[in-house]
């Protein structure tokens, strides 16, 4: 501020522009500039990982298209990528994947709606404040714990039920894994119902509706984009979920959708690939980049879908 | 004729009254009876793992040995050794670039194509899955960076994948420091940095530990992206310490170090046909399990507090 | 350049101090040689001033005189503009989108346009106090030494010699004399206004900016914070927006009457409540409306 003219400085002789000596504002400005374009930079780099993420997955991705043919990777029924007649038939895989994420969602659709219900319509303040840390604590259980949970102690109880089980299947770690996503599509569904306004709940009450019929035909309603973005976010967390499939649902690619049987989906493929000693650039080793970038790409959908639906519902409230 | 119609009507409306009655119980008891399976559930998996773990969990061994051939000598030092130190980087690399993206995008992101592509691009970074960031470290980290299956790769890892966690706590303190409070300090001619340094980020802080906190849970709990980079789960020596009694008394060479973690212990001895070994992972789980509850419920304790604040 | 308001607002000053105008003066001249009678010197003019937020025009062509240690009460009905006017003074507006000034405010004795300097320059040399007593959450020492801290004061010494200095001026001293270390936010409603003032004095602004200070606190209080207001007159600028007109008569030299964003009528507070010169004041002071 060179252009503030002599008569503002004070007598002192020390350069003061409000009580701040000049050398001061000088600092005070150059660290306010540095310190703007370091929190860019920080935010920029969120981006780098994207940009990494689809760089990695599409560099080792072309190689593998290089050697299968696409029309191949998506309708033939068997995955041996280490067998001498290798099959690439990601069909497979994902086969499994949606098996698992549609039994996850059987379970927490009907059980997150009616706990969304409850905690939203009925429940009074103090309760819900009490169950929401609960259910982030159950969020919080690492997912090993629950494909251990999964093999061990869920398929043998199942077993009893359901004589044909196998030890690895997919109904084990498709329960377990809609008890995983449950707090998620829980929480996010409540959130959306409660942003519905009031004043349109008081006019179902004015019309004398009882609360479950405000819940059912003016909440729900109101909300259901918000709603359906929860349960599409959380579809996409069980098709990437890894470990409880990787732990209970055993490792043989087999295309079909028979819950009682075991078999691999992407993300299990990925670890059991991973935790043998690929070849770095062998055809096994780019393959487990092709299922990851199929993987990507499935939860990316879902994601952009959800986020849609939920910005979309955020507008209308 | 009118009196017998009013009787109908006080028939039918004591009618849609029970049947409300009845709707309203059913959903009351709906929800209830869900909150008691989730509560179960999570008592169930506690007290299995308890059980099934208890004889390794009582035996100090358990705590002080490396993994082993023989079950009943396995233990999980190493495992929580690397834990530690992964986490270090973790916490090292996250807090800080996950709090400046935080700061950026709530305080100085101006309106336009750049910051609504960052803010999308961070959204759909916290739903990828975990082991996508796994093919990203192999892909990058291991072999494009040569890092190799180190803790510093883990750590790197780690990191990226609870970014968004971070930036979203951060995003989420700092958007609930009143409007009052940035007035009075811009009034007091402070400028921008000042404001964010001396006023916003001490008072967004306990906003940003619980976030910090829960990221570091979720990161502790985490095996997918960790195996995918390859990480050993048979580790029968510790790494270097990071601090030594010569100078310089800090040592980096840990960084370079292969290691295991708890989760990848776990899901090891979980895959093994012998029993024995279901009772140390087991055993595991359950410290795992302490732990990351123990964090995520010291976050809900600093978030309780700071609305009873608040209000 | 001569618009009707300036003429009047400067016949208004002539009235009271029948001498001549002397913007541009300096400060220590004053010092030197102060004579009771001496000349207005003006710290801040704003002359033909609009401002907008979005497409709302909220302040048009407002021209108002700051007399140098004087106390100048903007009055007015709810919705007229004031505090408006007021935050375009520190150029708090900018830190909000959508707003947009025309006309200038001159800063004296320098003479610039405080429009088209940096906002965070203005800020550093006018201190505000605002409607709600908002002190940090720090202690009631760290509190008053905000201002200087952001100015680059870090010398101890002269922290504790200013903080006692503006606490004092405050008339808050001997209320806190002895828990300086503790939270601000145990004082009560009164003492914390107090010490926003004390914060806002403690780097010495040239321009003190009050916001209906009083308007949440009870009576009591109030009192006190107008009992101050009347100490710091004659060594303080100030402009305080009130909604009070009882207080506007009594803490200030000249008052501004505000309606509808334009500035009706401006001089000095005596003349205003007993003479005004518009039928609109008149009804408001009158409590016929507003």
């Amino acid at each position: 501020m060179s252009s503030i003219p002599s008569s503002v400085v004070d007598a002192d002789s020390e350069c003061l522009i409000g009580g701040a000596s000049e050398a001061f504002l000088r600092r005070r400005a150059f660290w306010n500039r540095v310190a703007a374009w370091l929190l860019f930079a920080a935010a920029a780099a969120s981006v780098l990982v994207t940009i990494g993420i689809v760089y990695v997955l599409i560099r080792d991705s072309i190689p593998f298209f290089e050697q299968v043919p696409l029309s191949e990777f998506l309708t033939d029924t068997q995955w041996t990528p280490v067998f001498k007649n290798a099959h690439f038939g990601v069909m497979t895989l994902v086969s499994a994947t949606l098996t698992v994420a549609g039994i996850a969602l059987a379970v927490a659709i009907p059980a997150g709606l009616g706990l969304a219900i409850f905690l939203s319509e009925y429940a009074n303040p103090k309760l819900r404040e009490a169950v929401k840390p609960f259910l982030e604590l159950l969020e919080g259980v690492p997912t090993v714990v629950y494909g251990f949970f999964a093999l061990l102690f869920l398929t043998p109880m199942l077993q009893t039920v359901i004589p044909g089980l196998s030890g690895f299947n997919l109904l084990a770690p498709g329960l377990v894994m809609g008890i995983m996503i449950l707090p998620y599509t829980a929480s996010v569904s409540e959130d959306a119902m409660r942003s519905v306004p009031m004043g349109l709940r008081e006019a179902g009450y004015a019309l004398g509706f009882s609360r479950f019929r405000v819940a059912a035909q003016v909440v729900i309603p109101a909300a259901l984009s918000g709603i359906t973005a929860a349960f599409i976010l959380g579809m996409s967390r069980a098709v990437g979920e890894t470990m409880v499939v990787a732990i209970a649902a055993g490792q043989n690619p087999n295309f079909g959708f028979n819950p009682l049987e075991g078999a691999a989906t992407i993300t299990a493929y990925i670890v059991q690939m991973a935790m043998g000693d690929l070849p770095h650039g062998s055809i096994a080793y780019q393959s487990v980049f092709a299922a990851g970038l199929v993987l990507f790409l499935i939860t990316l959908l879902f994601n952009l879908i959800g986020f849609y639906l939920r910005r979309r519902f955020r507008e209308v409230y | 004729m009118a009196t017998s119609s009013l009787a109908n009507a006080q028939i039918e409306s004591a009618r849609i009254v029970a049947v409300n009655r009845r709707a309203d119980l059913l959903m009351a008891s709906i929800g209830i009876l869900v909150l008691a399976i989730a509560t179960l559930l999570l008592a169930s998996v506690f007290v299995g793992l308890l059980a099934s773990g208890w004889d390794r969990l009582i035996n100090p061994d358990f705590y002080t040995h490396f993994p082993s051939r023989h079950p009943q000598q396995a233990g999980i030092i190493s495992a929580i050794v690397g834990s530690s130190l992964v986490m270090l980087v973790t916490a090292v690399i996250a807090i800080p670039l996950g709090v400046a993206a935080g700061l950026y995008l709530e305080e100085y992101a101006p309106k336009n194509w750049l910051t609504d592509l960052i803010e999308i691009n961070v959204s759909n970074l916290a739903g990828v899955p975990s082991i996508i960031y796994g093919l990203l470290a192999l892909g990058l980290f291991v072999y494009a960076f040569s890092l190799g299956e180190t803790i510093l790769t883990a750590g790197l890892t780690l990191a990226l994948l609870i970014l968004p966690v971070i930036i979203v706590a951060t995003r989420e303190a700092v958007r609930s420091i009143p409007l009052e409070l940035r007035e009075a300090a811009y009034g007091l001619g402070a400028d921008k940095w000042q404001v964010v340094r001396m006023y916003v980020l001490p008072a967004a802080r306990p906003g940003i530990f619980t976030g910090v906190i829960v990221g570091l849970a979720r990161a502790i709990g985490e095996a997918a992206p960790l195996i995918t980079i390859g990480a050993l789960t048979f580790i029968a020596f510790l790494p270097s310490p990071p601090v030594q009694a010569t100078p310089p008394f800090v040592n980096f060479d840990w960084l370079t170090s292969p290691f295991t973690a708890m989760p990848i212990q776990l899901f090891n001895w979980v895959s093994r046909p012998q029993a024995e070994f279901h009772v140390n992972a087991a055993a595991t789980g359950v410290v795992l399990m302490v732990m990351t509850l123990a964090m995520n419920a010291l976050a809900i304790y600093v978030r309780l507090r700071l609305r009873r604040l608040h209000r | 350049m001569q618009n009707p308001t300036k003429t009047r607002v400067k016949l208004l000053m002539n009235e009271m101090t029948s001498s001549q105008h002397t913007s541009g003066a300096m400060r220590q001249q004053q010092d030197v040689q102060p004579e009771p009678t001496s000349a207005p010197v003006l710290r801040a003019e704003a002359r033909n001033l609009d401002f907008w937020y979005g497409a709302t025009h909220i302040l048009k062509s407002v021209s108002m005189a700051v007399v140098d240690c004087k106390v100048t009460a903007i009055i007015g009905p709810s919705g007229c503009g004031k505090s408006t006017l007021l935050r375009c003074f520190n150029r708090m507006h900018d830190l909000y989108p959508g707003n947009r000034y025309s006309g200038e405010i001159q800063l004296y004795p320098e003479d610039r346009n405080l429009i088209e300097m940096d906002p965070g320059m203005v800020r550093l040399r006018i201190g505000m106090v605002f409607q709600k007593p908002n002190p940090f959450s720090k202690s009631i020492f760290e509190n008053v030494a905000a201002g200087l801290r952001v100015r680059g004061v870090a010398d101890k010494r002269i922290l504790y010699e200013r903080v006692e200095q503006a606490l004092s001026g405050a008339a808050l001293w001997d209320e806190v004399k002895d828990r300086l270390h503790d939270s601000a936010y145990g004082l009560s409603g009164g003492q914390q206004q107090r010490l926003c003032i004390a914060r806002a004095l403690a780097p010495q602004p040239d321009i003190l900016l009050l916001d209906e200070p009083t308007s949440a606190l009870d009576p009591i209080a109030t009192a006190k914070i107008e009992d101050l207001l009347t100490v710091l007159r004659n060594t303080v600028t100030v402009i305080i927006v009130t909604h009070n007109m009882q207080q506007a008569a009594r803490i200030s030299d000249f008052t501004a009457y505000m309606h509808l964003g334009k500035l009706v009528e401006y001089g000095v507070t005596e003349k205003v409540f007993t003479t005004p010169q518009s039928p609109m004041t008149n009804d408001y002071i009158t409590g016929r409306f507003g």
